[in-house]
Formats: C-alpha cells, sequence, structure tokens
C-alpha cells in the first residue's frame, strides 16, 4: 500500500521545499547605501554653489531616461525609437498645466499622469508591431504628436516658448529645479526596483527571457508590456518637464521632439548594462562623463559613441554593469531569486 | 485637375520610396534585421554621387553606378564583419549595430561636408516634362524614377524566383540551419544579400538627391521613416507590396501638401498609422520571402 503512494509522487517533486533567498545582505546595504546618496545629494544646494547642482541636473534626468529606456527594452522587449514623444509631450503638457495655473514643480507630476493617460490608446496602434518595426513605427508616432504640437500657436507654434510662470530668485529656482530633477530620479529608480521586485516584475523577467514561453505559462504578455510602455511614458514626461524647467522653456519643438534623446537612452543601456537596474545609471554616468570633457570636440565624439554602442553590443553585450554582476554575482537592486539548496527526496 | 495632379505626382515620388523600400525588405526577409541605418545608408549612397559628380568629374548618370558600388561593399563588409557577429548573439544585437552606424553615418558626413547641401545637379533633365493636359505635367526625371524603381523590383523578382541563387537566398530565408546542412554556408547568401539591398538602397538614394538637386546628413532620419512606412502599408516581404506602398505614401504626401504646405509629412504619417490600426497585414499581407 505505502509504496504504490510513494509511486504516484512525480520522482521529479522535492519532498523539502528548496529555500529561495532574494537580495539578503546585499539588498540591505543597498537600499541603505541609495537613500544615503540621495540625501546628501538632496542636501547639495545648502553646501554646493549653483555650478555643481546644475551639471547634477543633467545627470538626474539621464538617469531617469535611461532606466525607463531600460524597463521597456531590457524587461519588456520593447526596443522603443520613439520615446522623445513623451519627452516633448511632458515639457508641452508642462506649459498647460502651468497656464492653469498649477506651478511648475507639483505640475511635473500631473504631467507625469496626463501624459501616461495619452500613451494608453497610443500603445494599441504601436503593439501593431514589433522587433525592429515596433521601434520606426514608435518613431513615426513621435513625429505624429511633434507635427501636431507645432500646429498649435498658443504651444509657441515652430519656435517654442518659454515657462509663463516660476520662481524668479535664481538661486532659490536652481534648487528647486535640482530637487524636481532628483525627485523624478529616485521616482524612476526605486519605482523600477519595487516594480521588478513585484509579481509584475516576475512576469517581465520572463517575458524578457522567452516572450512565447512565457505566454504559455499563462503570464498575460501583453498587459505586462502594456503596462511597462505606460508607466515609461509617463516616466519620460516628466524628465521631459525637468528638461523644460531646467532651460526655462523649450528652445524649438525639433529639439525636445528629436530622436536624440532617444538614440542617448538607447547609448547608455546599452553601455551599462541592458536588463538591470543598477546598469542605466553606470551607462548613464559615463555618457555624462563623456559629455563633460569631450562635447566640445565636435561631432567626432557622437561617431565615437556610435562605435561604442556597436563594439559593446558585439563584444560586451551584457554592459559594463552585467558584465560585473554576471562575474560576482553582485547586485545593489537584487531583483532575482537565488535557489540556496534543494533537498532531493531519495537524499532526505 | 490640382488634384489629379497631386495624384500623379504622388506616384511619381512614390517610385523613389518603394525602391528604398526594396532593400530593407530584402534584409528584413532574409535576415530577419531590420535595418534602423536604412536611411542614413540612402543618403550616403547621395553622398558618394555627389562627391563623384563634383570632385572626380564622373558624368551624372555613371555617379549612379559609383555609388552603387561603393555603398554595396560597404554592405559586404558591414555584413562580413559586424552582422554577422550580431546575429549569432541575439535579436537586439543585429538592431543595434545597424542603430551604431545610422549614428556614425550622418555625423561623419557633417564631420566632412559641413551642414550644408551637397549639392547633385541633372541639369535641364530636372525640369524637362511632358505635357499631358492643360493642368497635368508629367516630368521626364521622375518618370526615369518609376520606371527604375518597377525594374529594380522586377528584377529583384526574377532574381529570387528565376535563378538558383535566388532559389537559395529564399530557402535561407526559410530555414538557415536545413540550408547549411545542404552545403551552403548561409554567412555567404547573407553577404550577397546584403550587397544587393545596400547597392539598391544606394540607387535609391542618388536618385532621391538627384530629384531633390542636393543632400544634407541629417535627412536620413527623414527617409528611414519613409522605407519603413512604405514596407508596412505594402505588407512585408511582398515585392509588388512594396510598389504600391511607395505609391500610397507618395500619393499622401503629395495630396497633403496640395491641401497645405506644411502638411505632406503628417498627412503621410496619419496614413500609415491608419493603415496599421485598420489593415496591420499591409495592403498585400502575403509573405512572400519567408
Amino acid at each position: 500500500m505505502t509504496a504504490q503512494t510513494t509511486a504516484v509522487v512525480s520522482p521529479a517533486a522535492p519532498s523539502v521545499l528548496p529555500a529561495v533567498r532574494r537580495g539578503g545582505l546585499a539588498a540591505v546595504l543597498g537600499l541603505t547605501g541609495t537613500l544615503l546618496v540621495l540625501l546628501v545629494m538632496a542636501s547639495l544646494p545648502y553646501v554646493v554653489d549653483n555650478g555643481v547642482t546644475t551639471q547634477l541636473v543633467k545627470l538626474c534626468y539621464l538617469i531617469a531616461l535611461a532606466s525607463m529606456w531600460n524597463l521597456l527594452a531590457g524587461y519588456a522587449g520593447m526596443v522603443s525609437m520613439g520615446q522623445q514623444a513623451f519627452i516633448g509631450l511632458g515639457a508641452y503638457t508642462l506649459f498647460v498645466v502651468n497656464d492653469h495655473g498649477i506651478n511648475v514643480y507639483a505640475g511635473t507630476l500631473v504631467v507625469s499622469a496626463v501624459v501616461a493617460l495619452i500613451a494608453w490608446p497610443v500603445s494599441y496602434i504601436a503593439f501593431r508591431l514589433r522587433g525592429g518595426y515596433f521601434a520606426v513605427g514608435t518613431w513615426v508616432i513621435a513625429e505624429v504628436v511633434r507635427l501636431i504640437v507645432v500646429r498649435f500657436d498658443s504651444l509657441g507654434a515652430a519656435s517654442g516658448r518659454n515657462i509663463t510662470t516660476i520662481t524668479a530668485e535664481p538661486v532659490l529656482r536652481q534648487a528647486y529645479t535640482y530637487w524636481l530633477a532628483l525627485a523624478v530620479m529616485a521616482a524612476a529608480l526605486l519605482g523600477t526596483y519595487l516594480a521588478l521586485r513585484s509579481r509584475l516584475g516576475l512576469d517581465l523577467q520572463a517575458i524578457r527571457d522567452d516572450e512565447t514561453a512565457a505566454g504559455s505559462l499563462g503570464v498575460n504578455v501583453t498587459r505586462g508590456k502594456r503596462i511597462i510602455y505606460i508607466a515609461a511614458a509617463g516616466g519620460c514626461a516628466a524628465a521631459g518637464a525637468v528638461i523644460c524647467v531646467n532651460s526655462l522653456g523649450v528652445a524649438s519643438p525639433s529639439q525636445i521632439f528629436g530622436v536624440q534623446y532617444t538614440a542617448l537612452m538607447i547609448f547608455m543601456v546599452v553601455i551599462g548594462g541592458i536588463g538591470t537596474v543598477e546598469g542605466p545609471v553606470i551607462g548613464a554616468l559615463v555618457y555624462f562623463l563623456l559629455d563633460k570633457y569631450f562635447a566640445q570636440s565636435g561631432v567626432w565624439y557622437l561617431v565615437v559613441i556610435g562605435a561604442a554602442a556597436i563594439a559593446v553590443s558585439l563584444y560586451l553585450p551584457r554592459g559594463l554593469w552585467g558584465t560585473l554582476a554576471h562575474r560576482t554575482g553582485f547586485a545593489i537592486f537584487p531583483v532575482t531569486h537565488k535557489v540556496l539548496q534543494t533537498t532531493r527526496r531519495d537524499e532526505a | 485637375m490640382t488634384w489629379l495632379n497631386a495624384i500623379a505626382q504622388g506616384m511619381l515620388l512614390g517610385g523613389i520610396f518603394a525602391m528604398a523600400a526594396a532593400g530593407l525588405s530584402l534584409v528584413f526577409g532574409v535576415m530577419r534585421v531590420a535595418n534602423l541605418a536604412h536611411g542614413d545608408l540612402m543618403i550616403l549612397g547621395g553622398y558618394v554621387a555627389s562627391v563623384a559628380a563634383v570632385s572626380l568629374h564622373i558624368p551624372v548618370a555613371l555617379t549612379v553606378l559609383v555609388s552603387m558600388a561603393a555603398v554595396g561593399g560597404l554592405g559586404y563588409l558591414i555584413q562580413r564583419t559586424l552582422l554577422d557577429r550580431a546575429m549569432g548573439l541575439s535579436e537586439f544585437a543585429p538592431l543595434m549595430v545597424t542603430f551604431g552606424i545610422s549614428v556614425i553615418i550622418p555625423n561623419v558626413l557633417v564631420q566632412l561636408f559641413s551642414n550644408d547641401t551637397k549639392p547633385l545637379g541633372i541639369g535641364s533633365l530636372g525640369t524637362a516634362s511632358i505635357r499631358v493636359g492643360s493642368d497635368l505635367a508629367i516630368g521626364w526625371f521622375p518618370l526615369i524614377t518609376v520606371v527604375a524603381a518597377v525594374a529594380v523590383l522586377a528584377g529583384l523578382h526574377v532574381f529570387l524566383y528565376r535563378t538558383q541563387s535566388g532559389r537559395i537566398v529564399r530557402a535561407t530565408a526559410d530555414d538557415r540551419a536545413v540550408v547549411r546542412l545542404m552545403g551552403v554556408d548561409n554567412r555567404k547568401v547573407y553577404a550577397l544579400t546584403s550587397v544587393i539591398a545596400f547597392a539598391t538602397v544606394a540607387l535609391a538614394g542618388t536618385l532621391y538627391t538627384m530629384r531633390q538637386g542636393g543632400v544634407t546628413p541629417y535627412e536620413g532620419q527623414l527617409t528611414v521613416l519613409f522605407a519603413f512606412e512604405v514596407v508596412i502599408i505594402g505588407g512585408l516581404g511582398s515585392l509588388w507590396g512594396t510598389l504600391a506602398g511607395g505609391m500610397v505614401l507618395g500619393i499622401a504626401q503629395s495630396v497633403g501638401a496640395q491641401i497645405s504646405p506644411d502638411l505632406p509629412l503628417l498627412a503621410g504619417h496619419l496614413v500609415f498609422l491608419a493603415i496599421l490600426v485598420f489593415r496591420p497585414q499591409g495592403l498585400f499581407g502575403r509573405s512572400v520571402l519567408a
């Protein structure tokens, strides 16, 4: 009798559940360290002069943008060339929100929500396409958004416009702008981290590894991708609002709706390590330093950036951080589960 | 009559779009690579022709061949050195390689030739036309481009369906592993496909440059969109669909321009998006290549 009961149990099924752990000490240290860094960064306007924070505003929105593109391409398999649609919409929605009497800092939150809402129906058009065609499809959508926005004279038509009401005192304005940028960056990073640790994150990592297999295991692939598409639109819009506040307006629609923003995002993510939370931060730092020291060497520097993107995707496909993490198993933001030990039935 | 004229001009414009899209369609059909650098390669073709005509004093008609040879050769190099490796890595890697190329090409062109228009004049041929009615005139040069587009597409069709090499290319598109078992080096097939596709796009780029009278470095960001739109409107992998797609996009743009001078781009994009929503398989949604 007992022998028959045992035979029913699948031979592969372990009688002892494997111990699964995520993060552990690294997660605690990583998160504490990140919070410390954010705190130190938040106190900078009291310590250093405006020149430093001006530069850091750029770093902050670069990190936010890179994180958003990483969510799209690294986790949901959507290579978008059209995120500039949402960056531009973010900037232009900020004009509208600001014209209605909301200050630009709180307005950024409204902008993010409004643009996410716009992205929802747009996703139904974009999701008709896949792979490289998705990339160009989103690019066309961005062009359409730009061509429609420039038809509004109240938005400055083809010549850009300025923000109507903003903090007049320059030092205070610079500090506010910096804190806004910092908040957007922190929200993008921590939002990504928390989302990836949730059930959705598990779905997304399955989609990233194999879309068909994930679908056949019951993951709602389209829903997961749509959530990410909408979230990334909201994130890019917030970054767009920061760019707009930082330069007190938009110099020209073709600049804020320029494909070069997406090109930057791709570069940062590929260099840093696609499909890792930390990678985009590293990539953004690399780009930030390259830009700081080599931007004056003209267009050759863009050529080098293009060549670096090719070289890294061919010879270091995991990127800088991804390669390091893969070799050492180290993670500041651990989102993967680790099986510590499994005890097989016959051993127990 | 002005509308008829707009439609006729649109069809003539569509010839160039169709030619540009044919190379894109071929590369995607055979290698599953969506070439993001396609528009920039077109522009590069225009630059090569312009340099050949202005600096090397090669007759304008022959610059087409120079440009096709140069860009076709570049296609061979890119395929053998970069894309072969990328295709073995992931779906993502080839996209990144073509993205990198699309960043490099326009910036190298700016560095070498500045932002100014690089001219490529075709003399009186540019303005010569046949009068069909009181309001309708068909330009000789646009007519030549349409004939060239049809010839290119027909040539590709004959190559793919009537020759042994074409059969091998189609077989490789279907299943590269089986083709390898039959003793064919699929990388050679890919190299051949790239050379054909890049030479085609150089031809399209040169004719585009001649039509515009010149070319600027960043125009590839515009033409790459046109090429992809044409492929999707016509239906992935259908060569004649590509011709139809070119015509549809050309007509949309020129009718848009007839309504208002600032509308052609928006009209073209909107027609594309409408087709994407209502007929996502394209006008001729039969897969011919794979």
